[in-house]
């Protein structure tokens, strides 16, 4: 067994999920089977492999000859974006200007 | 009008000639959804007003004998993870039940730009994760060529529409799998574009660095000319890549001799169905007599893209889906005192076992102590499967393989195995990880009628030569 019961309430509060006991029971076994599968990656040698985040910034590179990235960057100038009103539309509690939340900060 | 069978061309044509007008051409396709789809389960939402006066617009345009756009009057339909304003989009999730997009994708606008009618909204797993359809919140998806079977997913919906005469055409999304798996399953052509050639403004998103938007239709054309529409460089997504569009649709018909088609071993090996590599051996043969040249190629790591798969793809949605926290998408608790309760509550009542599954193992893989043994071993290993294809792709043009291990299974029949269900993406993965374009083409049927994938993977941004050897495909099986 790689997760206990304890691992999986470690990271459930790293996540902000809360789980029930049957979630928390099926969520060890699910896991545990997985990471058991994800172990094959162990037989390669990858002590001299660079890590690859994403594919885009190596194909820009080729394409490109520019910097790195160069293919995100703009011209920094305002456009129109979202207005407040229909930025807050779909939230679940606001106080018209701002998006409204619990008490943060209890005294 | 064969409504099962309409592809784009047809369907604008008898538009433009006003055999048939854009309105009646939707209503056909609603009444084709309201009398099947409360089987099939395909839309979540029908958006008919947006539709329909769409199909005025485009009647107005064919009455005054207008140049019609490319898409006039197509009727389609969008996968619920893209944004159609004003519109309700859930992305298969009970926690954006109530969600209301505030803007278009642009894959959605620029479908529309160019004439096409959106018929609505359609089901998928639950933020686009699963092999199956069943991890919608809503409703599980039949296939419409077996309802004991799944569509496959996570784009379920749009495939199953697609191939139960709902929508000419569809948009889904794909991040290990989720286009061309589902189309292999429900019979239909889906497409892969390059990582970066389609633009994700308006995507949900739950892998950034694997996630794709592209079209499902019922030929190679149809999803050739969907491609020349929504591709291109979108200023609202800094991945979207600059790179010329090419004329798709004209790819399809054009000479594949001459043209070097590889066939990697590791794809054909144990645990393929024997009449899934049968019927592809067929199409294989069919190249070869139409002059292409068969290489044998090896991409060495290919077991290892499940694993580097499910890590890179959990650590990237655990990242992504902390937005959904209770402040901004309309789901919150009732009742919570603090901010922590309302977090950890909104969530935990917002989102689905599998979603739920993911987040904790991509959270985990993260976490101090395994981030070098699990998500810095995967982005190694990730390296790795991109030389695979280097290598490949130093000696030919595209690469053949099978879509599926198996033909749609049945529902239920992996929902309790979550490795089971991840071994099914076991021939899609990879594109993602290494960021190629790649179709799903239909290549018969098995033994009991259902439909068999083969799938055509090729060179970044060089769909070209994938829609040519596929159209070159699917004409010789008819």
């Amino acid at each position: 067994m790689k997760v206990t019961e304890k691992d999986v309430a470690y990271v459930a509060d790293l996540a902000n999920l809360e789980l029930t006991q049957d979630e928390s029971t099926r969520m060890v076994a699910d896991l545990n089977s997985i990471l058991t599968h994800i172990d094959k990656l162990n037989e390669l040698d990858t002590s001299n492999v660079e890590p690859l985040a994403e594919v885009i910034s190596a194909f820009a590179e080729a394409t490109d000859k520019g910097e790195r990235f160069a293919y995100a960057q703009r011209d920094d100038e305002v456009h129109p974006g979202l207005s407040r009103q229909v930025a807050l539309s779909n939230a679940p509690d606001t106080d018209g200007t701002c998006f409204r939340v619990p008490k943060v900060i209890e005294r | 009008m064969d409504i099962h069978t309409l592809t784009i061309g047809a369907a604008r044509k008898l538009i433009e000639n006003r055999e048939v007008t854009a309105r009646a051409m939707a209503e056909a396709h609603y009444a084709q959804i309201e009398s099947q789809d409360e089987t099939i389960g395909s839309f979540l939402t029908l958006t008919k007003d947006r539709a329909l006066k769409q199909a005025e617009h485009i009647d107005e345009l064919a009455t005054k004998g207008d140049p019609l756009p490319p898409l006039a009057g197509v009727p389609v339909g969008i996968k619920d993870v893209l944004m159609t304003r004003g519109e309700r989009t859930t992305a298969g999730s009970r926690f954006l039940d109530k969600f209301v997009a505030p803007y278009d994708a642009t894959a959605v606008q620029k479908l529309e730009a160019a004439g096409a009618v959106c018929l609505g909204k359609l089901n998928c797993d639950e933020f686009a994760m699963g092999s199956s359809n069943e991890n919608s919140a809503f409703r599980p998806v039949r296939n419409p060529r077996d309802i004991s079977r799944v569509p496959g997913g996570s784009s379920g919906g749009s495939a199953a529409a697609v191939a139960a005469g709902f929508s000419v055409a569809t948009l889904g999304s794909d991040t290990g799998g989720s286009i061309r798996q589902p189309a292999a399953f429900c019979g239909v052509v889906g497409l892969l574009p390059t990582y970066g050639r389609v633009s994700r403004y308006g995507l949900i998103a739950f892998a950034s660095s694997l996630d794709h938007v592209g079209p499902f239709a019922r030929t190679v054309k149809d999803a050739a000319t969907l491609l020349e529409v929504i591709a291109g460089r979108d200023p609202q997504d800094s991945t979207s890549a600059d790179v010329p569009v090419g004329s798709y649709a004209a790819e399809c018909g054009r000479d594949v001799k001459g043209l070097r088609v590889g066939i990697p071993k590791e794809y054909f090996g144990e645990g393929l169905d024997p009449e899934i590599r049968e019927a592809i051996e067929r199409r294989i043969d069919g190249l070869r007599e139409a002059g292409c040249e068969i290489v044998n190629v090896t991409l060495p790591h290919t077991e290892y893209a499940i694993p580097v798969y499910y890590i890179v793809a959990t650590a990237e949605a655990s990242a992504n889906l902390a937005r959904f926290d209770g402040v901004r998408y309309t789901s919150r608790s009732p009742q919570v005192k603090t901010l922590a309760d309302m977090y950890r509550r909104s969530r935990d009542e917002g989102f689905g076992a599998e979603v739920k599954r993911r987040i904790l193992l991509g959270t985990y893989a993260l976490s101090a102590g395994y981030y070098d043994a699990y998500y810095r071993k995967a982005q190694q290993v990730r390296t790795l499967l991109t030389r695979d294809f280097q290598n490949a792709f130093a000696s030919v043009d595209a690469i053949v393989t099978p879509v599926t291990p198996t033909a749609a299974f049945k529902l239920g029949e992996k929902a309790d195995d979550p490795v089971a269900m991840y071994l099914s993406d076991i021939y899609t993965v990879t594109a993602n990880l290494v960021g190629v374009p790649g179709i799903s083409i239909p290549c018969g049927n098995n033994h009991e009628g259902l439909p068999l994938g083969v799938q055509i993977l090729g060179k970044h941004f060089d769909e070209s030569t994938v829609l040519r050897l596929a159209h070159a495909m699917e004409q010789d099986q008819k």
